[in-house]
């Protein structure tokens, strides 16, 4: 025991003393959620549109100074001839143009019936679906109040609740993802280097000629990384919780246990790595293609996996981020608790004492 | 009965040790190779790089396996017993590899641990070794001078007290001064009965060893003491010198009476192929005068004897 103690010790002074590894270590998580949390959003604020109003009577001047007084629009110009439409669109400036025809208000009010065209950026067709849809939305917020005056005789109200998040907040998705990534890429990456660097050094040469025992030198490796990892865990809860705002529904308890267990997983895919890894740019390049790029496309983080055809679906299983991220969706936003999750935590488990086994197993005794 | 009797009094064995590398075992790095150090012994293996040493040393430190041949070290089987040799055995390998992370108390600290001892249990074992370094204790072991990396990585080689020592290389890259520190060392560490087995590719140091293995491309080229090799040499060897020293090897070497002529030094030795050709070498010298040639006759040292066995 005290063996293994001392190893510890020995990883903890590696980790500390190597300033650029700290750095990567605690301040990757703070940089990621906040990259992610202000930088990259899906959300559209702001967007800039051009207005041609052929009418320019009472009608369209309420409904232009509603979309720009909407917090997603801004009226950037206002064109006078349709050819000026494209032109704009070109320059790049703006993401919408709104187009009414002559007689607007006369048509609505005369033959209870007027158009309105929505021309959309759709290089970026998620925006572009998007933009079309505040813009409609406000429109027939428009009509509603005008038609109130006047009863009709058949009408359908759709009324939408958005559950669990009801601002349709972007950092409702992402924070379980960001842990996910940010657990398994500080994980996987740095104990698949650990090992491996050991015998890049010769310092393996000497270790193994010692009463050391293989599964010692694997968990020993392994403890300093699933600490470092528990910091991690708060850091980036802490952040989520009050700087962006995200809510922790369900039990605290549960979400941090499922969290040292996704981190467990990772530490074992990491030494499971670097028993097998020649060199330290090869377990990095393994961390990185085969962990990292699977996380990010199959987690259903940034794709949705319902969406995938059948071989990726059957391949996103295997990939321990994909039921992780299900298990921070579930506990954090929805507030189940483990009776709804304990298929998934299951999963981990087993893929933890599946890969650490296999680790400890590859673990050469000697050096060829 | 005599057998085991053997096996207890012998610190290392090796019995016909075949090592071959590459995928279709094309390169030989060992070949058939065999002898035995006797427990207490300063053994030495002398050979140029590439020679072996290093894959013979990794083999009997239970680190790799050879293709062929059986080793014990201090009467365990280097395949079978594997454990018990890890115990017991302190290694150094030919490059530096402490943590260079780590400071020197804490690199002999962890060695210490790791074999499930401490610095205080075996100081007096490393002691006069430690204490060359010991002002230095807080650096990092990455920073000190190469003499003094090499008295740490013996420091934590031996801080186990192991029975059997095996160096690979110790004193290559280190300067004259901390060379021959070293093997004081060395010479005080068999007096504490532990079995030593150091390689290196300097000769001065052979004489050092209480026996030497001579090991060229895999093969044993002679074993004995260094006064035994010596010995062994009984042709006439000759040391010349003059102002055109490549002319004159070049010359010497087309002489039917000279087996070899290399440069040693300032001079060059000459080696005859028998006792008639020293005659003749002085006549040749002789007619060189001019070059202010001059002979002389020279003992043979263990670098001799290897070029003349490397040659055969």
């Amino acid at each position: 025991m005290r063996q293994f103690f001392s190893f510890i010790k020995k990883e903890f002074y590696h980790i500390w003393r190597d300033k650029r590894t700290m750095f990567i270590l605690l301040g990757m998580p703070v940089v990621q959620i906040v990259i992610f949390g202000f930088a990259l959003t899906n959300e559209v604020k702001n967007a800039k549109i051009a207005i041609l109003d052929n009418s320019k009577d009472a009608a369209t001047t309420s409904l232009s100074a509603q979309l720009n007084a909407s917090r997603y629009f801004d009226i950037e110009k206002n064109l006078v001839s349709y050819t000026q439409v494209e032109e704009e669109f070109k320059k790049g400036k703006i993401k919408l143009a709104v187009v009414f025809p002559q007689h607007f208000s006369e048509d609505l009010l005369h033959f209870n019936k007027a158009q309105v065209q929505l021309i959309a950026d759709a290089s970026d067709p998620n925006t572009a679906n998007q933009l079309t849809n505040y813009a409609t939305a406000i429109i027939m917020d428009y009509q509603n109040r005008i038609t109130n005056e006047r009863k009709l005789p058949y009408t359908i109200n759709t009324e939408m609740r958005m559950l669990y998040n009801p601002q349709l907040k972007g950092a409702f998705n992402f924070v379980p993802g960001v842990m996910a990534m940010v657990l398994l890429l500080v994980c996987t990456m740095m104990t698949a280097i650990t090992i491996v660097k050991e015998k890049e050094m010769g310092t393996m040469e000497v270790m193994l000629v010692s009463p050391m025992r293989p599964q010692m030198v694997v968990l020993a490796k392994a403890v300093p990384y699933l600490l470092l990892s528990t910091i991690n865990i708060a850091s980036i809860l802490l952040l989520s919780r009050y700087v962006l705002e995200v809510p922790i529904n369900g039990s605290l308890i549960l979400l941090v246990f499922e969290s040292i267990l996704f981190t467990l997983v990772s530490l074992s895919l990491g030494l499971l790595i670097s028993s097998m890894a020649g060199s330290q740019q090869a377990a990095m390049f393994i961390s990185l293609i085969g962990m990292f790029l699977p996380t990010i496309m199959l987690s259903g983080f940034m794709f949705p996996v319902e969406n995938m055809p059948l071989p990726l679906r059957i391949v996103s299983n295997i990939v321990p981020a994909k039921w992780y991220y299900n298990i921070v969706k579930s506990v954090m936003i929805k507030g189940v608790g483990l009776h709804v999750i304990w298929k998934e935590t299951l999963i981990l488990g087993g893929m933890m004492l599946f890969f650490l086994t296999l680790a400890i197993k590859r673990f050469k005794i000697r050096l060829a | 009965m005599d057998k085991t009797k053997e096996k207890v009094v012998a610190g290392v064995v090796v019995e016909n040790i075949i090592k071959t590398y590459g995928k279709k075992k094309d390169m030989t790095a060992l070949n058939d190779i065999s002898f035995d150090v006797q427990k207490g012994e300063l053994f030495g293996l002398i050979g140029p790089d590439g020679a072996g040493k290093t894959s013979l040393f990794r083999i009997l430190t239970t680190l790799l396996l050879a293709d062929s041949g059986k080793a014990t070290v201090d009467g365990f089987d280097v395949v079978k017993d594997y454990k018990a040799i890890r115990k017991r055995v302190g290694y150094m390998p030919g490059r530096f590899s402490l943590y260079p992370d780590l400071s020197v108390e804490e690199n002999l600290n962890f060695f210490a641990t790791i074999f499930n001892t401490s610095i205080e249990e075996n100081y007096d074992l490393v002691k006069d070794i430690y204490v060359q370094i010991e002002p230095f204790k807080k650096r990092k072991a990455g920073k000190l001078s190469g003499g003094m990396k090499q008295k740490l990585a013996l420091s934590c080689a031996l801080i186990h007290r192991p029975s059997v020592l095996f160096l690979d290389e110790p004193t290559t890259g280190v300067d004259a001064v901390s060379r021959k520190e070293f093997w004081e060392m060395l010479k005080g560490l068999k007096q504490q009965g532990i079995t030593i087995l150091v390689s290196t590719p300097y000769m001065d140091e052979a004489r050092l060893c209480d026996r030497i293995a001579l090991i060229q491309n895999g093969k044993i080229l002679s074993i004995n003491s260094p006064q035994g090799i010596v010995n062994d040499f009984s042709k006439p060897l000759w040391a010349v010198k003059s102002d055109r020293m490549l002319h004159l090897q070049n010359e010497l070497q087309e002489k039917d009476f000279v087996e070899n002529v290399y440069p040693f030094g300032e001079f060059h030795h000459v080696v005859m192929k028998n006792e008639s050709g020293s005659e003749q070498l002085r006549n040749f010298i002789t007619a060189h005068s001019s070059e202010n040639a001059v002979l002389q006759q020279v003992k043979p040292d263990i670098e001799d004897c290897f070029i003349d066995l490397m040659k055969n």
